[in-house]
């Protein structure tokens, strides 16, 4: 049987490069737009691409944030891209005083200056120690970046003027800064392990 | 850092990817998602897609043409040509464009620069400059597709734009557009110094050594058509040759 996957509309994310992905790999993909849905589907996917507050926004207007939260911390398949990372940390530099899910206990800050911004290309990311993430090439579209890799989680690390944080993972979350619906084989290799096991890690 | 990135670029016209030179005497180069899936397979690090006529004809890009790369590539793929409004941004970007190029309608009025970024994020925003040599350093945007002056200085454009809200600077020499006569190496050094986005190179790339020349200039990808559609060099001809110069590319 297909994989069934559930995106939540964020509102603002452009979404269809990660069905088109998650499409390619013989899944079928649905919006989940009610908490009843996010707590029951099997896989969902918080997208990638708008900014901070619009999409806080966009899950408590859509009553989302509870049921969210529950799947991350039972670590039922749930991917989070680019932005979504974000959203699970605490809050961003990028809208001061908006509440970000807060699963992990982390601030988004802006790249330094002296480096482009936004980051739009391939990086290397490498699996912090202890790790069981799989190094390679990832592509990055992103202006805000998490420092350090939680507590408690499996990390990729990547470095643009200065380390920070590609992906972090914990039993079927997966939280990755860059988009592996647009980083080729290695992107495609990712969503393949989160399609098919409870377990990423 | 990220790597410097090679990005095919395919302009195309009612569905087909055509090339001229200097912007005229286009002819076919083939179909688009066709000729997309081949460079991603050949190790491109994103594809854009420009509707050429678009600007000139005054009608939208076809989405159908977006959605058919979309479907089957697995690498960033930026889309412009007749975008005027939020609302066009928003169905090139639905049908499948990770990033969206603006050119004429951004000179007209700039302020859709920071309404694009406003709802998308500056990362989705490109700010297109065609740029043609007036005299000496001194460089002038060109809108439509390369056929109409503006009087406006390219380099003070390009800072603009970017503080306006773009996240990417699409830089063509219009003077080397399909003549492989190497960037304009001069025009690239001074819009990569007076922003802080991305800047990626277009117009006049032949080889490797042109790429090479780009990325010291500053420039963080460089675009490439006629090099590639001629059948002269592939994707991965060239970056063999780039890591064969000490230019660190993915592979």
């Amino acid at each position: 049987m297909s994989p069934f996957v559930h995106i939540v509309p964020t509102g603002v994310a452009n979404v269809a490069s990660v069905v088109a992905a998650l499409r390619r790999l013989g899944a079928t993909v649905d919006v989940a737009a009610d908490a009843a849905t996010v707590r029951r589907a099997e896989h969902v996917v918080l997208p990638g691409v708008g900014a901070f507050g619009a999409a806080a926004a966009a899950i408590d207007a859509n009553g989302l944030r509870q049921a969210l939260c529950e799947r991350v911390e039972a670590g039922r398949p749930t991917l989070a891209i680019c932005l979504g990372l974000q959203l699970l940390a605490a809050a961003s530099d990028e809208s001061p005083g908006v509440a970000g899910l807060g699963v992990v206990p982390a601030t988004a800050r802006r790249f330094p200056a002296g480096v482009r911004v936004p980051q739009l290309g391939w990086n290397t990311v490498v699996p912090a120690p202890g790790s069981p993430l799989p190094a390679g090439v990832a592509y990055f579209a992103n202006s805000y970046r998490l420092e350090a890799v939680p507590a408690g989680w499996h990390g990729l690390v990547s470095d643009h003027g200065g380390p920070f944080v590609a992906a972090f993972a914990r039993d079927g979350v997966l939280a990755c800064q860059f988009h592996p619906e647009l980083s080729g084989a290695y992107g495609a290799g990712l969503l393949r392990r989160w399609l098919a096991g409870a377990e990423v890690v | 850092m990220p790597f410097p990135r090679l990005v095919p670029c395919l302009d195309c016209r009612d569905g087909r990817v055509v090339k001229g030179v200097q912007f005229r005497g286009l002819r076919d180069a083939g179909d688009p998602a066709q000729l997309a899936a081949r460079y991603a397979a050949a190790g491109a690090d994103e594809i854009v897609l420009l509707d050429v006529a678009a600007t000139v004809a005054g009608r939208g890009h076809a989405a159908a043409t977006v959605a058919a790369v979309r479907a089957v590539l697995p690498i960033p793929l930026t889309v412009g040509g007749g975008v005027r409004t939020v609302d066009d941004a928003a169905r090139l970007l639905d049908a499948g464009a990770d990033k969206v190029a603006v050119n004429s309608a951004a000179l007209a009025r700039p302020e859709l620069l920071g309404e694009l970024a406003a709802r998308f994020g500056a990362q989705c925003v490109v700010i297109a400059i065609d740029a043609a040599r007036s005299e000496g350093d001194v460089y002038e945007a060109l809108s439509h597709a390369g056929g109409a002056r503006t009087g406006r200085d390219a380099i003070a454009w390009a800072r603009a734009a970017v503080e306006a809200g773009a996240g990417e600077v699409l830089l063509t020499s219009v003077d080397r557009d399909g003549t492989g006569a190497g960037y304009d190496l001069a025009l690239l050094r001074a819009v990569a110094a007076s922003v802080t986005a991305p800047v990626v190179a277009s117009g006049g790339a032949r080889g490797a050594a042109d790429l090479a020349a780009a990325f010291a200039a500053g420039a963080d990808a460089a675009l490439l058509a006629s090099a590639l559609h001629d059948g002269a060099w592939t994707v991965d001809g060239l970056k063999e040759a780039l890591s064969g110069m000490g230019v660190e590319v993915r592979r």
